[in-house]
């Protein structure tokens, strides 16, 4: 136990230490989590030698933290999965646009905010995995096939209280309209064999163990499961080749409005849109680079190469709340 | 008492009862605007389903910890049986098991795609249907195994502290130790099984972890689909209030419903009461041994499987920084958390007018909240602190006017007080009612008062309720995820927001490493608390 001496004197430290501000270091809110973003902010502060502090939690409190600071910002940026909950945060008011030639010839324009309040670092496919053993490639079509009778007692999906799921469906209501994707959304939801995961890695396995046939997943999923088990009964299957294209999301990355180090903070976005850093971000999660120039690694490379959706990302944003509930609608639990 | 005496406890209740409605005026705030949209559409699709699930969970986990918290407690404070003397603190370890690992545990474990099915199909062929583990009984199992020890470890000090007067009284009398329990013993210990059941109830209102892993729909899953994916945080606390309110009327029946039972402080028994032999001997064994594999063993082996398979890698000296701020935050949490509460009841005992009555209630409420909820709202009333105050004082100092509270280390011990008091609170007032009040009137006669009285009188008595309240805070505080996410000053990882970053990736296996360290630094206070306390009653 601590004398009481030491305590105040604790408690004291700490109290200052939330107020200090050094000139070279940068405060990032992120909730993509510690193992996946050290090593990239490891290797700026080696080249740099700007020190970067950040912590780590969900998306919607690290948001709601941002804006209750306010003017008295400890944040400079907001790093954070998913197109839909980036949206919201521009929505929010709570990033701050800012235009850098160096981001523009690194990301893809649908990769970005319009307002240029953040930009993708990472692409991730959100497309279907079957099982090798009760399914053939030729049976697999389109994500909206798996509404087919076909699939009755064979689907697997996880939550729709998952953005990932909020973000597909997003996009099918802009590619397809309300009534028309409820009865999508329907026809997957009777034809699930269980209740709905809570993961998509349970989604992989319950495909691997037998209990369905084919589910929509992520991809870096399917390459962390593959590494732990290389016999893996279990294939991604690239859907909607003959039309629009499988549905892509992103993790990225904004300037928060009251950022208390802006120049710092935007030099360090910069630098993680150029190949150096694109090369340790993407790997360490198994994902695309979000650079074209970039190539992924060997293991994502070899899931083989598919025709992306062209929808700008934001669509997952702007049909959120619409997606949300037209899935409670539809059962999709 | 004269009124003066009285009032003196005004100052310090108000405070620690405005802390506490500070973040709930932010829920209450919320109610500035409705979002008919939203309302209107958790009320056609979600609400009845999710009012369903919340009921029927309540409903199963309240009967099942009184269950097995009553007659464990029973067994092994009253009874002699093989195995009695290491179960008697060994069912309380299970305590050191947040719900959320015992979720994952077991859905990983029995799962249709887990070890076992896996292992069933293999010999008795793949059409082999088994009952689902994400099922309504799953959750409830589950729940129950962790929150049991609230009950057992209330009940536990009620039964011992009755010793053997009255028992042995009804014996006397002709009653048999059936007829002795329902109408001795287990009355005089309900005040302190109810305060049990209360935190346990408490705990599965706001549980959201255990629950997402099964995805078992509840009132709290609606709380944060409005928050998460509507990102409206407004609808979220307004349904937050309502859970609030819902948890007051439990609160207020629990207490009517307590009554005017009569404690008090007896000479402790030295033997237990009845020996236990041949069948009944086993029968109780088997019981205790049971719930303990159940609720521990299992989990505890799974997890180190996992770790052995998924997590030896990820050892590495970072985990002593990990586990040094989580032991830090848990002693400092549980040393100010026990303190505020031992003052509350001692409000409560010695000026029970009605607003200080009020004000102990009101300060109880922050354990009822979903964590997420109750911790942004402390985030927002403590954001409003710096503003308000903080800033503009410090800059009339001549200060730096920066925030002080928000993401400070003082802010997050704040906000487990304000989670935990109620936590800290049962144990010592039940303690504190158990002391006659002609006790400290005798050493006062004798010229004893003041911090006097309070070191020689009461400080020995409240001991044991003392350390279980210290305890409970301590685990608590550990396990805690929410505000401990969202308030830690940077560079303060603990175990528990390492779990959480494993979980919140799909990675259960490897989440298997930050979860044996928690347990593993949970236990040792367990232990030694568990078997202190028994040794300063047996």
């Amino acid at each position: 136990m601590l004398a009481p001496k030491r305590l105040l004197t604790a408690l004291a430290l700490s109290l200052m230490a939330s107020t200090a501000h050094a000139a070279d270091e940068v405060v990032v809110y992120s909730s993509r989590i510690d193992e996946l973003i050290k090593p990239v902010f490891d290797a700026y502060t080696a080249k740099t030698g700007v020190k970067i502090k950040f912590i780590t939690d969900k998306e919607a409190p690290l948001m709601q933290r941002i804006k209750a600071e306010g003017e008295n910002a400890s944040a400079d940026l907001l790093l954070t999965v998913d197109a839909g909950n980036l949206w919201q945060a521009e929505k929010m008011g709570i990033l701050q646009p800012f235009t850098s030639k160096v981001i523009d010839a690194n990301i893809p324009l649908q990769y970005r905010s319009s307002a240029h309040a953040w930009t993708g670092l990472s692409l991730r496919a959100r497309t279907l995995a079957y099982s090798t053993e009760r399914v053939k490639p030729s049976d697999l079509s389109t994500y909206e096939a798996l509404a087919d009778k076909q699939w009755e007692g064979r689907l697997c999906l996880r939550t729709a209280k998952k953005v990932y799921n909020q973000s597909l469906t997003a996009t099918l209501i802009e590619v397809h309209g309300a009534e028309k994707t409820e009865q999508i959304l329907k026809g997957w939801v009777g034809n699930l064999s269980t209740d709905v995961f809570s993961d998509d890695i349970a989604v992989l396995e319950a495909i691997n163990a037998g209990q369905c046939d084919v589910g929509i997943v992520n991809t870096y999923y399917y390459g962390r499961l593959h590494k732990q088990n290389p016999n893996l009964a279990v294939k991604l299957f690239w859907p909607n080749q003959g039309d629009r294209g499988v549905h892509v999301n992103l993790s990225g990355i904004g300037l928060t409005r009251h950022a208390p180090h802006p120049e710092a903070a935007k030099a360090l976005v910069e630098w993680m849109t150029t190949p150096e850093a694109q090369r340790i971000f993407a790997d360490v999660n198994q994902e695309f680079p979000a650079n074209p120039a970039v190539s992924p690694s060997a293991e994502v490379a070899s899931w083989g190469k598919f025709v992306p959706d062209t929808l700008p990302v934001e669509i997952a944003g702007k049909r959120q709340a619409e997606a949300i509930r037209l899935m409670d609608r539809a059962g999709w639990n | 008492m004269t009124h003066r005496a009285q009032r003196r406890w005004y100052l310090p209740v108000f405070a620690v009862a405005a802390l506490v409605l500070l973040p709930l005026s932010v829920l209450l705030l919320s109610w500035q605007s409705i979002d008919q949209q939203i309302w209107s559409h958790l009320w056609d699709t979600q609400l009845p389903r999710l009012l369903g699930n919340t009921l029927t969970l309540v409903l199963g986990v309240g009967l099942g910890v009184t269950l097995l918290g009553v007659s464990l407690a029973w067994l092994t404070s009253l009874c002699e049986f093989p195995g009695r003397r290491w179960l008697d603190w060994a069912l309380m370890l299970p305590f050191a098991i947040p719900a959320y690992v015992l979720a994952f545990v077991f859905v990983g474990l029995l799962d249709f795609s887990g070890p076992v099915q896996s292992l069933l199909r293999e010999w008795f062929g793949s059409g082999l249907r088994l009952p689902r583990v994400r099922s309504t009984g799953g959750v409830i199992l589950v729940l129950v195994l962790v929150f049991y020890p609230y009950v057992y470890l209330l009940a536990r000090t009620a039964f011992m502290a009755q010793g053997k007067g009255l028992m042995e009284a009804a014996r006397v009398l002709g009653q048999s130790p059936w007829q002795a329990f329902w109408r001795v013993a287990l009355p005089m210990a309900r005040p302190a099984i109810g305060a049990g059941v209360a935190l346990a109830l408490m705990e599965t209102l706001a549980d959201f972890g255990a629950v997402a892993v099964f995805n078992f729909d509840t009132f709290t899953t609606a709380i944060y689909k409005t928050w998460y994916g509507f990102f409206s945080l407004s609808s979220a606390a307004q349904l937050a209030s309502l859970l609030l309110l819902a948890v007051m009327l439990v609160l207020y029946g629990e207490r009517r419903a307590r009554g005017a039972v009569r404690t008090g402080n007896e000479r402790p028994r030295a033997q237990p009461l009845y020996h236990l032999r041949g069948f009944k001997a086993l029968a109780a064994s088997a019981w205790c041994l049971l719930v303990f594999a159940c609720a521990f063993v299992i989990p505890l082996l799974q997890l180190l499987v996992w770790f052995w398979q998924r997590g030896r890698s990820d050892l590495d000296e970072r985990y002593t920084g990990l586990i040094l701020h989580t032991l830090y935050l848990g002693v400092m949490a549980a040393l100010i958390t026990v303190s505020v509460a031992l003052l509350l009841a001692f409000a409560r005992r010695q000026a029970p007018t009605r607003v200080i009555r009020s004000g102990v209630s009101l300060a109880n409420l922050g354990y009822a909240l979903p964590g997420s909820v109750l911790a942004v709202s402390i985030m927002l009333a403590f954001s409003y602190l710096d503003r308000v105050l903080v800033i503009p004082l410090s800059g009339f100092l001549g200060g730096a006017g920066k925030p002080l509270l928000l993401g400070s280390l003082s802010a997050l011990l704040l906000a487990y007080l304000v989670r935990f008091i109620a936590v800290a609170y049962g144990p010592l007032e039940n303690s504190l009612a158990r002391i006659r009040p002609s006790l400290p009137e005798a050493a006062r006669s004798l010229g004893v008062s003041g911090p006097l009285l309070f070191c020689k009188v009461y400080l020995p008595l409240l001991l044991p309720g003392a350390l279980s309240a210290a305890l409970l805070v301590f685990v608590d505080v550990l396990k805690e995820m929410p505000a401990t996410l969202l308030m830690r000053p940077f560079g303060w990882d603990t175990l528990a927001v390492r779990i959480f970053e494993m979980t919140s990736e799909g990675e259960w296996a490897r989440a298997s490493l930050p979860a044996l360290t928690l347990v593993l630094v949970g236990l040792l206070p367990v232990i030694g608390l568990i078997r202190r306390s028994a040794h300063r009653i047996g």
